[in-house]
């Protein structure tokens, strides 16, 4: 037993490829959903078509640039070159303002402003329409304090995640679908490895009982799949400075839990697949591209339609992303969480029992 | 059943979809013998030694090994024996001494416990000891499965194609290893499509398409062989086996290394006819003799004139 784990030690440092996906995946994964996969606007690039020119309508501009959140690119000078800025791929957003801006306004008279956006990006132009909104809302408070063009205005205020940071909402999401890559796909690829290979034959020849051949093949992957939560953890703490309001040692637990699961899983897979391709394929179609789908973690599940919805249930990487948010942002505690955990647990439960079941202690040949 | 042999097999078959891969066999197996099962590919050999050694259920028949059943007692049977699958084996990413320390541990014994089983063996290989298994030479790495089979000490050894694809030198002293085993008391079942090797075997088996055609000692099976043989060799080799073959009076012709060999259908053939018919299609030097049959001619007539 003991020498089993060591050789399965040895087999992990030894093949570069397993290094590199153990290790270099997390990190590349953390820091490319970090910073590159981002829905906040920054420094979005806008042209401006200034009708006015006066000195309202320069105001407007600058507040628009002094937030930070847009470079005015462009001038426009007349309503044809509206389409070819858009044509060139270098704004993303029109601003038009109407003749006359600063008359208009001391007037008190209503006046509209233009917002053109490039919409095939929808969600960006969406973001990028209403903060601008938001920036006008300002700039017509400002000039005219006690205007009641305004009479009821919108306060909304972000809970658990102020800022709105993206990160906040990749991070559990990644940690979730990296566990499930390196336990699940992991697992299940070195023990069709061992069947590819033909040294399962010599193993099921020695007096090694099926789950000693599990528990050897698992144990490994459990402590590198928990080093990897690990790194994830620090890195989105170090860098994104994501908080962990709940209990650490509840995440590590709840962790471990869905780590177990996934196992589990990758052990399932390979009693079904006999070589290595087909456990790497049958990982990435029946476990990553769902827990990346319907996980809720790039689309949100409520979104679904409800066949897809009662299918997302099934997704164990579901109830652990609401696990991890709840315990990271929300600082909840297992008072609340034991419904999913339970879940996680009864689903662990079911793939152990199913892939002992199907272990085979003799080779199966068509 | 037999207490005194080794192994049993009693009317075992074998299917795959609706081939045969082994047609009701039976046969005894005698404690400390070698004991080989000559054939070519498909004859059944693999499948053969999968129901022996326990990895395969036969659909018809029963085994034993030492008494134990190798369906139910498959428990048993694993401890007892030392199998050597036909692929490499071996854990081709860790070391010799790795895997040697691997196999032993999930044996739950240890390479000093059982050093002297494996000394002769080992001795070639712990050179390299810490070179990977993946880098051995073809002949090394048979020589590190053996030790790897042997390190638990089996009271019976079964070798699927130990030695297909290993250079001649390495063959013969892989050979001289198995005969020293023998003196440990360990039966040893070895399978191999070289019938060369059958000599070298205290009993020897026959297999065509599932089936056992020929069961006996090297010796007695070339005493059995009573027919002529003769080898003839000319200036054009690859025109003579056709025209040998069309020669009325040959009843089976096939090469064998640099000569042709011919069984006639009588007990002789006229040495002049013969050599008057090669001569008019064209041979030059043409050496006729009668020559004494090996072990292999005697398979080669069998396989030939069963079919």
């Amino acid at each position: 037993m003991k020498g089993f784990v060591v050789k399965e030690f040895l087999h992990i440092f030894r093949d570069h490829r397993t290094m590199l996906i153990l290790f270099g995946m997390p990190i590349a994964q953390v820091l490319l959903f970090g910073f590159a996969i981002t829905n906040e606007i920054n420094h979005a690039s806008i042209a401006v078509f200034d009708k006015a020119r006066d000195s309202k309508s320069l105001e407007l501009q600058q507040k628009l640039t002094a937030s930070g959140y847009f470079d005015i690119n462009m001038q426009l000078e007349n309503t044809k070159s509206i389409e070819k800025a858009f044509q060139s791929g270098k704004v993303k957003e029109i601003v038009v303002i109407p003749p006359q801006f600063e008359k208009t306004l001391e007037l008190g008279q209503p006046t509209t402003i233009q917002l053109i956006n490039d919409a095939s990006d929808p969600n960006t132009a969406n973001l990028i329409s209403s903060y601008t909104s938001a920036i006008l809302m300002d700039f017509a408070a400002s000039i005219n304090p006690q205007a009641n063009s305004l009479p009821v205005t919108t306060e909304t205020t972000m809970l658990y995640n102020p800022e709105l940071k993206g990160v906040f909402m990749f991070v559990p999401g990644t940690i979730t679908i990296l566990l499930m890559l390196v336990s699940a796909m992991m697992t299940s690829i070195s023990i069709a490895r061992e069947k590819e290979m033909g040294t399962m034959e010599v193993l099921l020849i020695s007096p090694l009982k099926p789950y000693q051949i599990i528990l050897g093949k698992v144990l490994p992957y459990v402590v590198f799949s928990f080093v990897n939560a690990m790194v994830i953890l620090i890195l989105a703490y170090s860098i994104f400075e994501m908080p962990v309001n709940g209990s650490l040692l509840l995440l590590l637990a709840e962790s471990l839990l869905f780590i177990l699961m996934a196992l589990a899983m990758g052990l399932f897979i390979s009693t079904v697949s006999n070589s290595q391709q087909t456990a790497m394929l049958l990982s990435m179609f029946a476990l990553m591209l769902p827990t990346i789908l319907l996980s809720g973690f790039v689309f949100p599940v409520e979104n679904m339609p409800l066949a897809l919805q009662w299918l997302s249930h099934l997704m164990p990487s579901k109830w652990f992303i609401i696990i991890v948010k709840s315990i990271m942002l929300k600082g909840l505690g297992i008072a609340y969480l034991w419904q999913e955990t339970l879940i996680i647990l009864l689903m662990a439960f079911i793939f152990i029992i199913l892939s002992i079941k199907k272990f085979e202690v003799r080779l199966k040949l068509k | 059943m037999n207490s005194e042999m080794a192994v049993c097999a009693n009317a075992l078959s074998k299917f795959y979809q609706d081939k045969k891969a082994l047609d009701s066999l039976s046969f005894e197996i005698e404690m400390g013998s070698l004991f080989g099962f000559i054939g070519p590919d498909g004859a059944g050999k693999t499948s053969l030694f999968r129901i022996l050694n326990s990895l395969l259920i036969p659909d018809g028949g029963t085994a034993s090994i030492l008494g134990f059943d190798t369906v139910k007692d498959y428990k048993q049977i694993r401890r007892i024996i030392g199998y050597m699958p036909g692929r490499f084996s071996l854990y081709q990413d860790l070391t010799v001494e790795e895997n040697l320390k691997f196999f032993a541990g999930i044996f739950k014994t240890t390479i000093k416990e059982n050093y002297h089983l494996i000394e002769d063996i080992y001795r070639h290989i712990e050179p390299f000891k810490n070179r990977k298994a993946g880098k051995l030479s073809g002949g090394m790495k048979q020589k590190l499965a053996l030790s790897c089979a042997l390190i638990h000490k089996p009271e019976v050894l079964i070798l699927d194609e130990p030695t297909t694809g290993v250079d001649a030198v390495s063959r013969g002293e892989f050979w001289e290893m198995l005969q020293k085993l023998k003196t440990q008391n360990i039966t040893i079942l070895v399978s191999t499509p070289y019938m060369d090797e059958a000599s070298l075997c205290d009993e020897v088996a026959l297999m065509q398409e599932g089936k056992i055609m020929q069961r006996a000692t090297p010796e007695r099976i070339i005493e059995a062989f009573n027919e002529t043989l003769w080898s003839v060799q000319s200036d054009k080799m690859f025109e003579l086996l056709s025209h040998l073959s069309s020669f009325p009076e040959i009843r089976l012709v096939y090469r064998s290394g640099d000569h042709i060999c011919f069984i006639p259908r009588k007990q002789s053939v006229e040495e002049k006819n013969l050599l008057a018919y090669l001569e008019n299609l064209g041979h030059q030097s043409v050496k006729l003799k009668q020559i004494k049959p090996t072990i292999e001619d005697s398979f080669i007539y069998q396989m030939q004139t069963q079919n």
